[in-house]
């Protein structure tokens, strides 16, 4: 096996046989090297975070018209390193009468509940941390205990704004997660398997084009669920103060931010898995790291886009997002699953024929969608608040006499 | 696959060890000067009165119920997706009048004003 085409089979080999050599056990051997793999998976996800806070500057700078950071070091490369040095020797101020254990709990738990999904995550066709079964499972379990941490960190900051930010996010957070639970069921009756590398074999037609309106629906509540904007509901400054986060100070309060970058980036490397074909790309098989790159532009395509509407967009109004999600996403994505069933199974056929089957599905579920948008807003009622009545001031006798 | 299951919690262990490990280094660095107003609770100006960890509003009581029944809903879906391709087009008929009644269910709780932001 070549080390420059396919370096993490080829270390990881190096070093069991480098173990086995020494006289250990093969259980033992196993062990050292996964938690050494892992460690090494885990400790760059995190160091990623320092260039994507860098990057995501940098982008919202170029939207906005700004330079970005520039200063420190080349193109303002260590921005983010100077940012984390600082936050690192600041107070944490521990609020009194704080639940100490969910306040210590909200921040760790946060970060690892987005560490965990790229445990599962296929990065070339021999590289990844492990190929579960029910990855695809295992990463909505997982995600749900991001929403756990929120929870944790609104209750035990002792904080009557902490409490409501933490009640509302989480129910935000948890609506969303339905839409996205719902229209995954598409990629996987495609598919067959739960698995995120069974998923990404399958795709000799990658599944944005066979399911286009899914992987939108799935886009827009992936995106939700990691709370930026336009859905940055979860911390609203002008009604909460700030959220769940607001008793959190110096590194405890850094590790929300790394979850939130992290997170973002995170369902990117998902979309691109499930949607985009993942690490598949001409003579990826061969030299797998090529297939390496291939799912990294990919995933930087998408990451763009999520930068891109974070940009852009204006902001989503509490009871808009709300509805957006229960009387949009949520009935759409059961119809989608339901036409998608139909389609593929009433007219089996060659490739292409199945693809023009589903293509007219995915037209008819738009066209029913913009329809629905329109009738909506069309028939939308809105309470109008004026008040014809001219109040007048009458001078209280009391006071005056 | 014990395998996997043995590398999936080792990684639990890791990803929950490193910002812990992070945020106690940074505890040992940082400096540490609680006084009372310090750690007093954030509000708008003003001392913060009464109990923080009070009962909450029924409505997140609602979303928690039409969120369990989806996702208890997807759990029964999942097994029949992964079977798909062996399926009869008669088993993806049964599937889709149980999406149905689900469909009938959110137009219930719809009506009812349970999805209402208030």
């Amino acid at each position: 096996m070549n080390f420059l085409s396919d370096p993490v089979p080829f270390l990881t080999n190096w070093l069991n046989g480098l173990l086995a050599g020494w006289g250990l056990p093969t259980v033992l051997v196993h062990l050292i090297s996964y938690v050494i793999g892992g460690g090494i998976l885990a400790t760059g996800a995190m160091l990623l975070v320092l260039f994507l806070i860098w990057l995501e500057r940098k982008l919202i700078g170029r939207i906005q018209d700004r330079l970005g950071p520039n200063r420190v070091g080349p193109y303002g490369l260590f921005q983010t390193l100077a940012d984390m040095l600082k936050i690192f020797i600041k107070e944490h101020i521990t609020p009194e009468g704080a639940d100490k254990v969910p306040y210590e709990l909200g921040p760790v738990l946060s970060v690892a509940a987005v560490l965990m999904v790229w445990a599962v995550l296929p990065f070339a066709s021999s590289t990844r941390g492990t190929d579960l079964s029910v990855g695809l499972l295992f990463i909505f379990a997982v995600g749900s205990i991001g929403e756990l941490a929120v929870i944790l960190a609104g209750w035990g900051s002792n904080n009557k704004y902490a409490l409501l930010g933490a009640f509302r996010a989480v129910a935000l957070l948890i609506s969303y997660s339905i839409p996205m639970l719902i229209v995954l069921l598409v990629p996987v009756m495609f598919a067959g398997s739960l698995s995120l590398n069974d998923l990404v074999l399958k795709q000799t037609v990658w599944y944005i084009v066979l399911a286009p309106v899914p992987a939108l629906i799935f886009f827009i509540s992936s995106v939700a669920e990691v709370g930026r904007s336009p859905f940055d509901l979860t911390e609203a400054e002008s009604e909460i103060v700030s959220g769940f986060n607001i008793e959190y100070s110096g590194l405890k309060f850094g590790m929300f931010y790394v979850a939130d970058f992290l997170h973002a980036f995170t369902i990117s490397l998902i979309f691109s898995t499930i949607f985009l074909g993942g690490w598949r790309g001409p003579g990826a098989v061969q030299i797998p790291i090529l297939g390496f790159v291939y799912y990294l532009i990919k995933t930087s395509v998408v990451y763009f886009l999520v930068v891109l509407m974070r940009g852009t967009l204006p902001r989503l109004r509490i009871d808009q997002m709300n509805n957006i999600n229960w009387k949009f996403l949520t009935p759409f994505s059961l119809i989608s699953v339901m036409v998608f069933a139909l389609a593929a199974k009433a007219f089996p056929g060659s490739l292409r024929g199945h693809v023009l089957v589903l293509l007219s599905a995915n037209a008819l579920i738009l066209a029913l969608m913009l329809w629905a948008m329109n009738w909506f807003s069309a028939h939308r009622k809105r309470p109008v608040v004026v008040s014809h009545r001219r109040h007048e001031i009458v001078p209280n006798k009391d006071v005056s006499a | 696959m014990v395998d996997n299951w043995l590398y999936i919690g080792l990684f639990m262990i890791i990803s929950a060890f490193l910002p812990a490990a992070a945020i106690t280094i940074a505890g040992i660095l940082s400096p540490k000067k609680p006084d009372k107003i310090k750690n007093s609770i954030y509000e708008c100006g003003m001392e913060t009165v009464g109990e923080t960890w009070i009962q909450f509003k029924a409505q997140y009581y609602v979303y928690a119920l039409v969120f369990l029944v989806f996702d208890i809903e997807s759990v029964f879906l999942y097994p029949w997706a992964m079977a798909y391709g062996q399926l009869s087009l008669f088993a993806v008929v049964e599937a889709i009048i149980f999406i149905l009644i689900l469909l009938g269910g959110l137009f219930y709780a719809w009506r009812k004003g349970a999805l209402e932001w208030i």
